[in-house]
């Protein structure tokens, strides 16, 4: 039952971002990518930071090393969606043979870690010049077709990868990996005395956080046309996938599509009305989060909330007359 | 009987600290065995290697005809080496019975986490946990928790198990409940090695007692000749105690 609400949900949301190419301008069209973008990458992140609770930094290292992969490919003259697959190929194996090595971390250690991971494939992106064009940044091949037309390419593209995220975190949530990923999440000491492999389960989890980023670069390095280092290893955005999760409820299925919907929204209404304000507004957010929404909006108790507004509202006239 | 469990000149040294100093012994299947020591005598120290959590410094230890010094903790659970913490490790947030499915799972090497569910209602039953398989293991009280982590090794199907301190922080009643348990699970045919400080409890149910005492094995043998030996009297039980639990014996 609960399965079939899931399922008709996202179905409903996926229609609906898939049909702005048909009735909206470019800039809805714009916002819609982004939207199916960050929700991929929110799905995948939840892997690792939700199912299994190793709070990761590194969506940026897997979503730069998809772009400059995807990018480096296509000017060797690989063709396009060869390319992308090469992309996604190049960061899952990065990311499972990294996994290995910074897993042994946890908790605190772990985010410190994964978080440099990021600084380091800039940094030695930058300084390759070679091979990436180093600080200048790369120009990548344009997609054919008129601007419409890329755009709704690069959307229905984006989407794709979004329902395969999502549909790999529903069979993993109900599988024996999901299981024992959970188990990690909880007591990891536990974990490894039932016999839960943790080392072979946590890089399984981390590189599927790692495929669909490294997808979704590739895709994005093709839509913008030109890569430079600062935007594809970009800081800001390996903090806002984890707070998309959050937002939406870390852990749960839906909640990495709610929440990465709700922030991108957000961001965009901040963006054109806070021009200079809206990286504090994002802090403002984080900090709302972590005080009064520590599971996400999933995870509030509605019902319990309306009772209480409820219950206020029919007091309120009584409260009226006493005090008359 | 055969041999399920051997340990030959098994040493640990944490730094310059030798917590387990050359221990060798051999375990039927099928036994229940009582490990007493004092605190610090490297009770929890030996059960960890045994179960591979940590790595052994040297010797061998060799379970139902296999070297295992090498192996890690998950593969002893998978191996069916099974083991209860001193202190309950269950995953809080989970219902007890998902608690119960993960040793079923993945130690027990149930095919699907549904085939996983079901034994694990089994052990609920067994451990008399059933009627709380729903709630989150986080709700339960102690007594419970030592039930609930009984079941979750009882789940993993093991050929041995090894109880370190199920009774601690228990009452008298409970004390017997969980006795009852364990004499249950050793007449499933499970060998179990268990580490007691309640001597009227380690007496009543083992049938054969090592005794640890700073890391070495200074005795081994059945319970009314291990509290006799003067080393033992010496190192752990103290004149006194030892001349009641005789005295005792003599009125049964």
């Amino acid at each position: 039952m609960k399965q079939f609400l899931y399922f008709g949900v996202f179905a409903l949301w996926v229609a609906m971002i898939a049909a702005t190419p048909l009735l909206a301008d470019n800039y809805t069209i714009r916002i819609a990518i982004s939207i199916a973008m960050f929700s991929g990458m929110a799905v995948s992140w939840n892997f690792i930071g939700g199912f299994t609770g190793y709070p990761s930094f590194s969506t940026a290292a897997f979503f730069g090393l998809g772009c400059y992969a995807g990018a480096i490919a296509q000017r060797n003259g690989i063709p396009l969606v060869m390319a992308w697959l090469l992309a996604t190929l190049f960061v899952a194996v990065f990311a499972a043979m990294l996994g290995a090595i910074i897993l042994r971390l946890k908790g605190h250690y772990f985010a410190i870690g994964s978080i440099a991971i990021v600084d380091l494939t800039r940094l030695i992106t930058s300084s390759w010049g070679s091979l990436t064009g180093g600080g200048d940044g790369l120009n990548v091949p344009l997609l054919q077709g008129s601007p419409q037309e890329v755009s709704a390419l690069v959307l229905y593209v984006m989407l794709a990868i979004l329902i395969v995220a999502f549909l790999t975190s529903i069979y993993v949530d109900r599988s024996r990996l999901g299981f024992g990923l959970k188990c990690i999440s909880q007591n990891e000491e536990a974990a490894d005395m039932v016999g839960v492999n943790t080392t072979s389960f946590k890089v399984v989890a981390y590189t599927l956080s790692a495929v669909f980023c490294g997808a979704i670069g590739a895709v994005y390095a093709s839509w913008v046309g030109y890569i430079d280092p600062t935007d594809s290893f970009s800081i800001l955005l390996t903090l806002k996938v984890p707070v998309m999760v959050l937002l939406g409820g870390a852990g749960t299925l839906l909640g990495p599509v709610l929440g990465a919907g709700v922030f991108v929204m957000l961001e965009e209404v901040f963006w054109a009305n806070f021009l200079e304000w809206n990286r504090a507004i994002l802090g403002g957010i984080i900090v709302f989060l972590i005080f009064f929404l520590p599971n996400g909006l999933l995870k509030i108790q509605y019902r319990t909330l309306f009772g209480m507004l409820m219950q206020k509202l029919r007091e309120a006239p009584k409260e009226a007359e006493k005090s008359s | 009987m055969t041999e399920i469990l051997r340990l030959e000149n098994v040493s640990k040294s944490f730094g310059g600290n030798h917590a387990v100093n050359d221990v060798s012994f051999s375990l039927e299947e099928g036994e229940i065995i009582g490990l007493i020591g004092p605190n610090g005598a490297g009770k929890t120290t030996l059960v960890n290697l045994i179960t591979g959590v940590h790595p052994l410094t040297s010797g061998k230890v060799i379970f139902a005809g296999e070297d295992v010094s090498k192996q890690q903790a998950f593969q002893a659970a998978r191996r069916g080496l099974a083991r209860t913490f001193q202190i309950v490790q269950p995953f809080p947030n989970m219902t007890v019975l998902e608690n119960v499915a993960a040793g079923a799972l993945f130690g027990g090497g149930t095919g699907s986490v549904q085939d996983a569910l079901e034994s694990a209602h089994q052990e609920l039953k067994f451990v008399g946990l059933d009627a709380v398989a729903d709630t989150p293991a986080s709700a339960l009280a102690l007594p419970n928790r030592k039930r609930l982590e009984l079941a979750k090794s009882l789940a993993m199907r093991p050929k041995f198990l090894l109880l370190d301190e199920v009774n601690a922080g228990l009452n008298a009643s409970e004390i017997d409940g969980a006795l009852d348990l364990i004499r249950k699970i050793a007449a499933r045919g499970v060998t179990i090695l268990i580490i007691e400080h309640l001597m009227k409890v380690v007496l009543s149910i083992s049938q054969r007692i090592l005794v640890l005492h700073h890391g070495e094995l200074i005795a081994q043998g059945d319970p009314r000749t291990v509290i006799e030996d003067p080393q033992v009297v010496e190192a752990y039980l103290g004149s006194k105690f030892a001349a009641r639990v005789k005295a005792e014996s003599h009125h049964v």
